[in-house]
């Protein structure tokens, strides 16, 4: 079964998402071998669902996008692995939030991965995940020039050996 | 997204990534892929489903350790519950998101579902439709 990219948009909206252009230096594979047993790796994700722990982190800025259609926050959040459900929020302004607000695990699954961790199948899950708001202004400077760089340096910090991606 | 996939990618983290669009991240060289056919913010699956969470997660972590060569890809075979015109329903914000607005205003064009029957709702573009960034 293969999955239909397009399932859920208006056949007006598919043109948008075709082969979008490719942002400058982003036009060749980049491959990093996972090289220990999945049973011994930590494991972070990352969720661009635009989430932040309510009453410790600011929400995603949204304020400035309504009055600049074409800008996105482009900030990251640093979502301990311990968050309960009820703990988070979600700023994003091109998706309904119902879902994930009343189950956290739709868009980062933190118990789904601590089972997994409690069966043996993965080694650990990462101290800390993490989300950005995953609609970003083109060219994308700022996750090239800040976001990336400072996740990227935390992962290797916290010794995080793989991470999973979810765009929302 | 996939931006960010690759960006940690290079810096020697292994990475999957789990998404609506798989076409579009293959084509966007993002190096291992996790297909899934379920609405816009519903990355694991529905609400209060921890079976397909555990699945689509399950699947993401075999691929990553798994793979063994760029461009990677698995979907997952799992259905939607509902129809597709509540699935398209369930994903769209209450208000349209300013740049659709904006489109909207400046096309006059109405809402449309999937299959192109006006929903009553506003057609999103989750993430960044092209021309704005991912």
């Amino acid at each position: 079964m293969r999955v239909d990219s397009y399932a859920f948009l208006p056949r007006s909206f598919r043109a948008m998402y075709a082969e979008p252009p490719r942002v400058a230096g982003h036009d060749e594979p980049v491959w990093a071998p996972f090289e220990k047993r999945l049973a011994e790796a930590k494991v972070a994700l990352l969720s661009s669902a635009g989430l932040f722990v309510q009453g410790e982190q600011e929400s995603f800025e949204l304020d400035r996008e309504r009055s600049e259609p074409g800008w996105g926050d482009p900030s990251w959040r640093a979502i301990p692995s311990a968050t309960a459900q009820g703990e988070l929020g979600m700023a994003h302004l091109h998706v309904n939030d119902t879902d994930t607000m009343a189950d956290h695990e739709v868009s980062l699954p933190l118990r789904a991965l601590d089972a997994l961790v409690d069966e043996g199948i993965v080694g650990a899950s990462a101290e800390t995940h993490y989300s950005v708001m995953g609609y970003q202004a083109t060219g994308l400077h700022d996750w090239q020039q800040s976001t990336g760089p400072e996740i990227a340096a935390r992962l290797r910090r916290e010794d995080v050996d793989a991470l999973v991606l979810a765009p929302t | 997204m996939p931006v960010l996939a690759r960006f940690v990618e290079a810096s020697g983290v292994p990475t999957v990534t789990v998404t609506m669009m798989p076409d579009v991240a293959d084509w966007l060289l993002v190096p291992r892929i996790v297909g899934v056919e379920f609405p816009f913010g519903h990355s694991f699956g529905p609400a209060g489903d921890p079976v397909v969470h555990r699945r689509v997660l399950e699947t993401a972590v075999v691929v990553l350790a798994g793979a063994t060569s760029f461009g990677t890809r698995v979907d997952i075979d799992h259905e939607w519950p509902t129809s597709r015109g509540e699935a398209y329903k369930s994903w769209q914000p209450a208000a349209p998101s300013p740049i659709v607005q904006m489109m909207l205003d400046q096309r006059g064009t109405r809402s449309a579902s999937a299959d192109g029957e006006d929903v009553g709702g506003v057609p999103e573009a989750c993430d960044s439709p092209r021309g704005v960034g991912r």
